[in-house]
Formats: structure tokens, C-alpha cells, sequence
């Protein structure tokens, strides 16, 4: 299971990796985003210790998702050395995930 | 060789793994996602399924999946690229595997339609929406705009109206096409601003949503754009088979396409109202008509 992220372990977790890390912005309420989860889960396994994987619960984090301007969920956000490299929104199948991420690997 | 592919795992295809299991057929399901449900998972709140007075769209999805699992359907996680006509049927390709079947039960649903007015693509996620359910939340407090008349814009205003500053309901005709007890309930809210006999001509922003300008003239300044015009059928896989209409696969209740052996059900398929209780209603017709199909050929 990926691990869930607060706003103060953002900037040591995600924008301080050397890795790229791909942070999946979510909520309990979407449908789409809990159809979304278990193909991040997936991949976050099949790419384990080449990239990393997290989620933000944008109603527990609401100020992580204004500071990204996230205005529809799910939201695929992809880091890389600290600075947004790609973003995606809407569900897409588990390959393109892995594509989406491998492409900054 | 299987009797039969089920592609897809919404209301429809779902009711037919369950028929399909009962009528015994040697049949797989091939899904997208590993969690069933399709477009209802994007409901939040479902009150016209008999047997449920109130359910949210997950739920009910996952529980069509739970039934269609114990009656014994299996599952498969793949994506479709093609199909292909052959000997005794059809070949079903997906990236690397390919299934061989005698039929096809094709239940890919239906996508919302873009309404393809400048700015929409580029600020699709920046204030630009079809979700009204997943992403009103962003918008709390703020103006909004709905582009629509039928149910789902209905109930989109109905629900960003609880939580947005203003709200503009956007219609081109002069009157809604949504059910009766959703449009008095819209005309009744006084937060609701309705704007009929208007279009949108284009969605106007930097990085975000700005305003949308109208065919009057008038610019509306809104943070968001909800477009709620209608479903566009993903029937791209089997256009070369069967006949079309506007996108949706021609066929009756029974399913029956122009093509020998692939069926259509759902929203996949024309018809007068795409609701879950008539997606699941033709899920048993086609796996009837995929039976008689069978027993046809079987004796050819």
C-alpha cells in the first residue's frame, strides 16, 4: 500500500528525493480516485526502489492541494528533483501509470 | 475457445457475468480497472435502483462485483486494443495476451461528451470539469458555471449550489431535458441562476479558469466550468463490425448487433435512457441472445 503523506513530511519526502516520486492527490468520497488507488498500488510495487510513491488526502491536506492547484481529482502529480515534471488527471490504467512514471526514471 | 467475452465491468457487463455464470457458459470478463463499476463509481449518490433507497455509486458497483464473483465469473485486468473477426468467432487483443471466443457481450459504456468549445482541453483540471461530485469540493465558497440540461446537469447544480458562492446553470434550449422533480427542484433554488437559449463559446483563463464568454456577448466571470453534455459510446473497437448511430452501436433490448455474435449492452448501445436499471436489464437480454446464438451455430 502506498503511504499516505502530511503537508509538514512533503518537502523532506518528496521535493529532497533523488528518485522520481509520483504523489497521488485523492479523496474518500471519489469514486474514481478509489478505482485509481489499487493500480498506483501496483506499480508503486512493480517500480519499488526506483521511484517512490505517495498519496495525499486532499480533505485532511487541503493546503498541499491549493499550493498544486488541484482542482479535480485524481490528480498524478510526478516529481523530480524537487520540481513538478508531469501531471495527470483522471483515471488511466496501471500501464500508463507506470509509463507516466518511467519516463523520468 | 470461450463461449464468451464480457468486455467490461459496469452495470451491464456485470449483470451479464452473473446470467453468463448461471447459464453456464465458459466466458471471461475483461476489465480496465481492477475495480468494477464504471461510470456509477462517479455517483455519489444513486436513488433509483429498486431494492436501494440510497446508495453512493461505489458501493453499488462493488456489490454487483461481489455477486458476480460468488456466481462464479472470472476476471481479467486488461486493456483492449482490438478485435479481430476469425474462423469460428472473434480474437479479443489486449497488449500482450489475446483471447479466442465464439462471442462478444460488448459493454464499454460511455464517457462524458466534451462540448469542444475553445479552452476546454487546455483547462481540462484547471477549473474545467465533468465531475461535479469528485471536484466541487475545490470550488467551495466560489462562482460556477454548468453547461447542460439534462439529469446530470441538474443534479450538478442542485449540488454545487450547497456549496458554491454562485452558481450558472448554462442551457441551450429553452427548457430542460432532466427529470421533472430535478427541474422544479432547480427552478425552486434561489441560488441558482439559470441562463437559457445560451451556449458557450469559449472557456477563458491563464492558468486557470477565468471566465467563459457566451453567445450573447456577456462574459460570466466563474473559477469553474462543469460540462454536463451528455455521453459519447466507446464503440471505436467494434465500428468495422457493427452499425453506429451517432457513436452508439445499434441494437434493440435484445442486443443484437449487425455483427454475428457480438452483442451490445449498457450505454454502449442506443437507446432512450442510459440508468443502471436498464444497463443491468440488458445485461440478462444479451446473455439470452448470446445462448440462442449459440445454440444456432452449434447446430450449423
Amino acid at each position: 500500500m502506498v503511504k499516505e503523506i502530511k503537508t509538514n513530511e512533503f518537502s523532506s519526502a518528496v521535493l529532497s528525493s533523488d528518485k522520481p516520486v509520483l504523489v497521488d492527490f485523492w479523496a474518500a468520497w471519489c469514486g474514481p480516485c478509489r478505482m485509481l488507488s489499487p493500480a498506483v498500488d501496483a506499480v508503486s510495487q512493480q517500480l519499488e526502489g526506483k521511484a517512490e510513491f505517495y498519496k495525499v488526502n486532499v480533505d485532511e491536506e487541503p493546503v498541499l492541494a491549493q499550493q498544486y492547484g488541484i482542482m479535480s481529482i485524481p490528480t498524478l502529480i510526478l516529481f523530480k528533483n524537487g520540481a513538478i515534471a508531469n501531471q495527470s488527471v483522471g483515471v488511466i490504467s496501471e500501464a500508463d501509470i507506470r509509463a507516466f512514471v518511467e519516463q523520468e526514471m | 475457445m470461450n463461449d464468451l467475452i464480457i468486455a467490461g465491468s459496469g452495470p451491464a457487463g456485470l449483470s451479464a457475468a452473473v446470467y453468463a455464470s448461471n447459464a453456464m457458459l465458459d466466458f471471461v470478463v475483461i476489465e480496465k480497472f481492477p475495480m468494477s463499476g464504471g461510470q456509477i463509481l462517479n455517483t455519489y449518490d444513486i436513488n433509483n435502483y429498486p431494492g436501494f433507497e440510497q446508495i453512493d455509486g461505489f458501493s453499488l458497483g462493488q456489490n454487483f462485483r461481489k455477486h458476480a464473483e460468488k456466481a462464479g465469473a472470472r476476471f481479467v485486468n486488461d486493456e483492449i486494443k482490438s478485435i479481430e473477426r476469425t474462423n469460428g468467432g472473434y480474437s479479443v487483443i489486449c497488449g500482450k495476451n489475446r483471447y479466442e471466443t465464439k462471442t462478444i457481450i460488448y459493454a464499454l459504456g460511455a464517457a462524458p461528451r466534451k462540448l469542444g468549445v475553445k479552452g476546454e482541453a487546455e483547462l481540462s483540471g484547471r477549473g474545467v470539469s465533468y465531475l461535479a461530485t469528485c471536484d466541487g469540493n475545490f470550488f467551495r465558497g466560489r462562482p460556477v458555471a454548468i453547461i447542460g440540461g439534462g439529469d446530470v446537469a441538474l443534479e450538478d447544480a442542485l449540488y454545487l449550489a450547497n456549496i458554491c458562492s454562485e452558481v450558472y446553470l448554462i442551457h441551450r434550449r429553452n427548457e430542460f431535458r432532466g427529470a421533472k422533480y430535478l427541474q422544479e427542484k432547480v427552478i425552486k433554488n434561489e441560488r441558482i441562476r439559470i441562463l437559457y437559449n445560451t451556449q458557450v463559446e469559449e472557456i477563458l483563463g491563464e492558468n486557470k479558469v477565468e471566465s467563459v464568454r457566451l453567445n450573447n456577448g456577456q462574459t460570466l466571470y466563474v473559477d469553474g466550468v462543469f460540462i454536463a453534455v451528455g455521453s459519447q459510446a466507446n464503440s471505436s473497437l467494434v465500428e468495422e463490425f457493427c452499425e453506429l448511430d451517432r457513436g452508439f452501436i445499434k441494437a434493440d433490448e435484445s442486443c443484437v448487433t449487425s455483427a454475428d455474435g457480438i452483442f451490445a449492452a449498457g450505454d454502449v448501445r442506443t437507446k432512450r435512457l442510459r440508468h443502471i436499471c436498464t444497463a443491468v436489464a440488458d445485461g440478462a437480454n444479451a446473455v439470452y441472445s448470446v445462448e440462442e446464438y449459440l445454440k444456432k451455430i452449434n447446430t450449423q
